[in-house]
Parts: structure tokens; C-alpha cells; sequence
């Protein structure tokens, strides 16, 4: 019967290129299971994963769902927790749970982007460093330290200040093109470490492309902690963005977490004592999301890196 | 044999360089050039951020004072000294003379408190800054790498677990959130400290001197922010110090010290933790900066009149003489900080001694 498939399958160009994206998608498939076993070991990291994807799956849903309606109630300021109010009702009588469900997704785009763009520039620069080595890398990494000296939130804050932000990318690119020296310089030490290694000089030695070595011996052994660093980034951006918004620097426009903790804050919500849900509402929200991530960046370290699995 | 003859070898060797290598192979005088060379990198930046971006500072405070019936080369000239350059002259000239005052201290003027000199606003706000950052961080430190050989030595232990846990998770907490809950629940709810009362820097009627009482109000103002800057670095300190003892804890110094007979506490401190702390002291920048950075918000949160505060303020005044001074300022803070922590480095490992 498989011979008869194969045989008839064989002349068709169109039935070659879906079998091979099925294969490439069976094989996806296999590996996201075998990736989702092996971080189900991690029982803490597993549920900080299971949190931050149910988090981002609301947080971009949510909108969909259940919109948030702006318009102000003078009649509901400050309600305590309610079955039509779930969570209560803030300094102008709306409902708090659905700020929570919508006020996700700009400050979860703000903190993949700026994740992403500083594991590109950290990996680059710190590849090309040790990579080049003599005086690139000496200025690359003189670089490097001088950028971790500058107190990163505060050149932040400046910099926001003096160049007018508005919406996802521009926050994100700021942030983003800042964060790298730390990744920088462990992605700098790890190249220098495992170009010494044995199996990369044998590939060398079996006259390998440079591209050979640097995809499947160098970067495999670096993908665990430049994806366990990207989850980390992600923490780094949400803080600075979250503090960017509670300090007015950013423009605040629309709903979320941070804007919702700059509304508290300015308007005073915390001398009101029936306002506390109002206020550790978006608290919860971004603590929870934190710590999911930090959880979960243990869990895809071993995903990598099989000598950490028990 | 080879070990006796080792310093021979190296007075011989200093012999053959020239002087420049033998004076840049000294630790002390590379650190310290490195401090200088990043300094001045940092202030040509702050100048080149301020005066070349597309509606740079100093165009927009000329545009608006145009707009506002200012004629041009009046709007220049308040521009010029506001910025403390002259605008008049190549943008190199500008730049060069900018540099020579800033070596002679002169930061420019604000622009919304008329006639005060940069470099004053800072020495009225810095100072309490790095009290505060300072005793922190000073305090963590300590906490954290007494907690961290505690831990090591106790590790798998159900109180390992708990602190290590603990203080992991509290790290994931942003500080101004501790900020917010330590006024929220300690100041507010619960009403364990008057808020109106710790508000700033000195209690009305105190003024800065040497005298106990006025050591005792600075303490008591600066107790929260010092509470939420202990509390979010004490994990990270714990956490590497953790690390850093249980690598070091199966040297074979600390077997031979045992094996001697000494008290193991004395082994756990003198010898596994004198030797452990080292690598703490390449994060002490990275720590710094997050704690100045920090300041930004935990000052406004705490109505704190430190350097932070100063930041915010003026950011969001669009103060940029003032902004310009206080990015330098700290960022020079830090620099020197980090250059003592590496000279000291330097003095705590031997081996780096002479190198």
C-alpha cells in the first residue's frame, strides 16, 4: 500500500511539496511534545509556563472578549468587589477586572520586542567580539562596560523625555537597544569557551564551513541560555516600561497595567480604603507575569541544556 | 626553584619594558585611566545627545522663545547661557568649550529656576541619593553574603529551600511595587509609620551638621527608601554569594584548614567566605546603577528630595541643562564607586597584585 502511495505520489511535484511540509510539520509537532515532557519535569518552571502563555493568550484576547467601556460612572467610584464588579471599580466608577484583561497586551508586545531586540544586538556584538577578538573586542567590551555603568533606568528616562515616545515600537526600541552589555559579555565568554572546545576544533579539523560550526556545534550550545536570557529580558522591559508609564515620562494613552498604576498613584487612590483592589489589581498582574517568567526561564535551560535534566 | 626565582625574573623583566608599559601594567593606574576615559565619553555623549538630535534641546528652547516674541539673536544668547555654550561658534568649539566647563564644575543654569546654577540643585540632591543608595546597598551586601554562606552550608535543607525560594521570588517583584505596597500597607493601613512625618529628607528646623540629632532625623527620613533598596537587592547578593560559597567550599585550602583543626566557623568565614566574596564585586556596578536607576521612582513614591527626584522633575519640567548635569553626575557617581570597589578588589586579591 505505501509502495502505491510512494509510486503515485513520486511524479507529482505538488504532492512532493505537501509531503514534506507535512513531515516538517509531524516533525514540529514532535518536537513541541518533546519539549513540553521535558519542561514538564520542571514542575515550578512548567507552571510559570503554563501562566505566562495563559496570561498572553488573555492578554491578547481579552481585548476581543471583553472590550473595556471608557465612560466614567460617578455613581460606582471605588466599589468593593462585587459579582457585577469583580474585582471593584476605580477613580471614575469603571470596572477593574476589565482594565486587567485588556491592559496586558501593549506592555507584554513592549516587553517580547524589547526582549528580542536585545538578545539580536547582545548576541551580534558579543559573537563579533570574540569572534574578531584584538581590538574590536577590546572595544566592543570597553563599550559595553561603559553602557552597564550608566544607571540604565535613568539614561532611559532621558532619553524618553527628550525624544517624544508614542506606541509599541518606539518604547520598545528604546528599551531594547539598551539592555544588551550584560548579554553581550556572557554570550562573548561563552564563544570564547566553546571554540576551545574538542568536538568544535574536530569540525574544524574535518575542514567544516565556518557556517557548519558556528550553526550546529557553537550555537546549539548557547540557544539554552540565550532563550533562558530572552525570557529574562522580557522581566528587565516590563519593569523599565511599567516605570517609564508610573512616571508620566511615556505618554500614557489608552489602558494598562502601568497606566493603571500611574492613575492610582496620581489620583491618590491610596489614601482611599475601599480602593486596594483598584490598586493591587495591576500589581498582582504584573508580579504574577514576573514571576511566571522567572520560573519558567529555569525550565527552558533544560530544555537546552539535557546535562541539567534529573 | 623556579618559584625563588620568580621575582628575579619579573624585576628583570620590569627592567626591559619601557617605562609607559611598566606604569600601564599597574592595576591601580589602568583602573583609574579607565574611570577618566569613560567619564569623559560619557559627557562628550551627554553633549553631542543634547545638542545634535533632530529638535535637539537647545533648538526647541530657541524656537519657543522665538515663537514667544524673543527676537532670534536675544533667544540665542539666553540659549548660550542657559547651556553654558556659546551657540554663535563652531559646534567643535562648542563642544571643547563645553568640556573645559565642565572641568571647572560649571554645568549650566536651569532653565525653570531662574538663576541657579546647575552643579547647586545637584549638591542639594546628590548627597542624600548616595546616603541612601549607599546605606542600602551597604546593608544587603552584608545581610546577603552572611545569608548566602548560611544557606550554602545548610543547602538542601528545608531553610535553604524557603530562602533561596524566597528571595528568588522577591527579586521578580519590580521595586517600585515594593515601594507602593511599604506606603499602602505600612504607612496607610496599618499606620505604622506617619507618613506626613518621614516625607523628605529633614524634619523642619534640622539642619546639616555634625551633631546626633541631625544623624538621627536623616536616618529616620531616608528609613523607607533604604527599606524598599535593601529589600530588592538582598536576593541577588544572597543568591551569588549562595553560588559563589558552594564552588568554593570543596577547595582544597578549606579541606587543609579543617583537617588542621580549625573552628569550622572560623573556616566558613576567613577562609570559604573571604575567598567567595570576590566575585560579588563585578556586580556591585550593575547593582549600583539599578539602585540609582531606581531612584528615579522610589524617591517620587517617597517624596525622597534626592538626585532621583531632581531626574524626574526635570524630565518632566523639559529642564535640559539640569537633565544634562544630573545624567553626568551619576553616571560619574557610579564610575567612581565601581573604581573604588576595583581598587579594592585589587587590595582583597593578592593575585591580582603586580600583575
Amino acid at each position: 500500500m505505501a509502495a502505491i502511495v510512494e509510486g503515485n505520489t513520486r511524479g507529482n511535484p505538488v504532492s512532493v511539496v505537501l509531503r514534506r511540509a507535512g513531515e516538517r510539520v509531524a516533525g514540529l509537532g514532535r518536537w513541541l511534545g518533546g519539549t513540553l515532557r521535558i519542561m514538564s519535569r520542571n514542575k515550578v518552571g512548567f507552571i510559570g509556563f503554563l501562566i505566562v502563555v495563559a496570561m498572553t493568550v488573555i492578554a491578547y484576547l481579552g481585548p476581543v472578549f471583553w472590550p473595556f467601556d471608557p465612560k466614567a460612572d460617578p455613581t460606582m467610584i471605588y466599589k468593593t468587589p462585587s459579582a457585577a464588579h469583580w474585582l471593584g471599580t476605580d477613580s471614575q466608577g469603571r470596572d477593574v477586572l476589565r482594565q486587567i484583561l485588556n491592559g496586558g497586551a501593549s506592555l507584554l508586545s513592549v516587553g517580547y520586542l524589547a526582549a528580542a531586540i536585545t538578545t539580536v544586538i547582545g548576541v551580534a556584538i558579543g559573537a563579533l567580539a570574540a569572534y574578531l577578538g584584538g581590538t574590536v573586542d577590546a572595544v566592543l567590551s570597553w563599550l559595553s562596560d561603559v553602557f552597564l555603568t550608566i544607571p540604565q533606568f535613568a539614561l532611559l528616562a532621558v532619553l524618553a523625555g527628550i525624544v517624544h515616545l508614542n506606541g509599541t515600537w518606539p518604547v520598545a526600541l528604546l528599551i531594547g537597544a539598551f539592555g544588551w552589555p550584560v548579554l553581550m559579555r556572557s554570550i562573548r565568554a561563552q564563544v570564547l569557551s566553546l571554540r576551545e572546545r574538542e568536538y568544535v576544533e574536530a569540525a574544524r579539523m574535518l575542514d567544516m564551513p565556518t557556517r557548519y560550526i558556528v550553526f550546529h556545534e557553537i550555537a546549539p550550545g548557547m540557544a539554552g541560555f540565550i532563550a533562558t536570557s530572552f525570557v529574562l529580558n522580557v522581566t528587565a522591559a516590563m519593569y523599565a516600561s511599567v516605570g517609564l508609564i508610573f512616571l508620566g515620562i511615556v505618554p500614557i494613552a489608552g489602558v494598562n497595567w502601568g497606566v493603571m498604576l500611574n492613575l492610582a498613584w496620581a489620583q491618590g487612590a491610596i489614601f482611599f480604603h475601599d480602593s486596594i483592589w483598584y490598586i493591587l489589581s495591576p500589581m498582582i498582574a504584573i508580579v504574577l507575569f514576573q514571576l511566571a517568567l522567572l520560573s519558567m526561564s529555569r525550565a527552558v535551560s533544560e530544555v537546552f541544556d539535557p546535562r541539567l535534566r534529573e | 626553584m623556579a618559584a625563588v626565582n620568580e621575582p628575579l625574573a619579573a624585576v628583570s623583566r620590569d627592567m626591559r619594558r619601557p617605562w609607559w608599559q611598566a606604569v600601564m601594567g599597574n592595576p591601580v593606574v589602568r583602573q583609574v585611566l579607565r574611570a577618566f576615559v569613560t567619564i569623559v565619553f560619557v559627557a562628550t555623549c551627554s553633549f553631542w545627545l543634547v545638542h545634535l538630535m533632530p529638535g535637539s534641546p537647545v533648538e526647541v528652547y530657541v524656537n519657543t522663545q522665538v515663537r514667544a516674541g524673543v527676537p532670534a539673536e536675544q533667544a540665542r544668547a539666553q540659549a548660550s547661557a542657559l547651556f553654558s555654550v556659546n551657540l554663535n561658534a563652531p559646534l567643535w568649539d562648542q563642544y571643547l568649550e563645553y568640556m573645559r566647563n565642565l572641568a571647572h564644575g560649571d554645568l549650566g543654569t536651569s532653565i525653570v529656576r531662574q538663576d541657579t546654577h546647575v552643579s547647586d540643585i545637584i549638591l542639594e540632591f546628590l548627597p542624600w541619593t548616595l546616603f541612601s543608595v549607599g546605606l542600602g546597598l551597604a546593608i544587603s551586601f552584608s545581610a546577603g553574603v552572611l545569608l548566602g554562606i548560611y544557606a550554602a552550608y545548610k543547602r538542601e535543607t528545608w531553610i535553604d529551600h524557603l530562602l533561596t525560594t524566597f528571595l528568588a521570588a522577591l527579586q521578580a517583584v519590580p521595586n517600585y511595587i515594593i515601594a507602593i505596597l511599604v506606603l499602602v500597607y505600612l504607612g496607610i493601613r496599618w499606620q505604622v509609620i506617619d507618613i506626613g512625618a518621614i516625607r523628605g529628607t529633614l524634619s523642619p528646623g534640622v539642619h546639616a551638621g555634625f551633631s546626633w540629632h541631625f544623624l538621627q532625623d536623616a536616618l529616620y527620613h531616608a528609613t523607607l527608601p533604604v527599606l524598599v533598596y535593601v529589600i530588592t537587592s538582598i536576593g541577588g547578593w544572597m543568591l551569588a554569594m549562595r553560588a559563589s560559597t558552594e564552588s568554593t567550599m570543596n577547595e582544597d585550602f578549606v579541606t587543609a584548614g579543617l583537617a588542621r583543626g580549625l573552628r569550622p566557623a572560623r573556616v566558613a568565614i576567613g577562609y570559604v567566605g573571604r575567598n567567595a566574596i570576590l566575585p560579588l564585586f563585578s556586580q556591585l556596578m550593575i547593582a549600583v546603577g539599578f539602585a540609582v536607576g531606581g531612584s528615579l521612582i522610589i524617591e517620587q513614591i517617597f517624596t525622597y528630595q534626592g538626585i532621583g527626584l531632581a531626574l524626574a522633575q526635570s524630565i518632566n519640567q523639559r529642564d535640559y541643562p539640569v537633565i544634562q548635569g544630573i545624567l553626568l553626575v551619576i553616571t560619574v557617581s557610579v564610575v567612581l564607586v565601581n573604581l573604588v570597589a576595583d581598587l579594592l578588589y585589587v587590595r582583597l586579591d593578592p593575585r591580582l597584585r603586580g600583575r
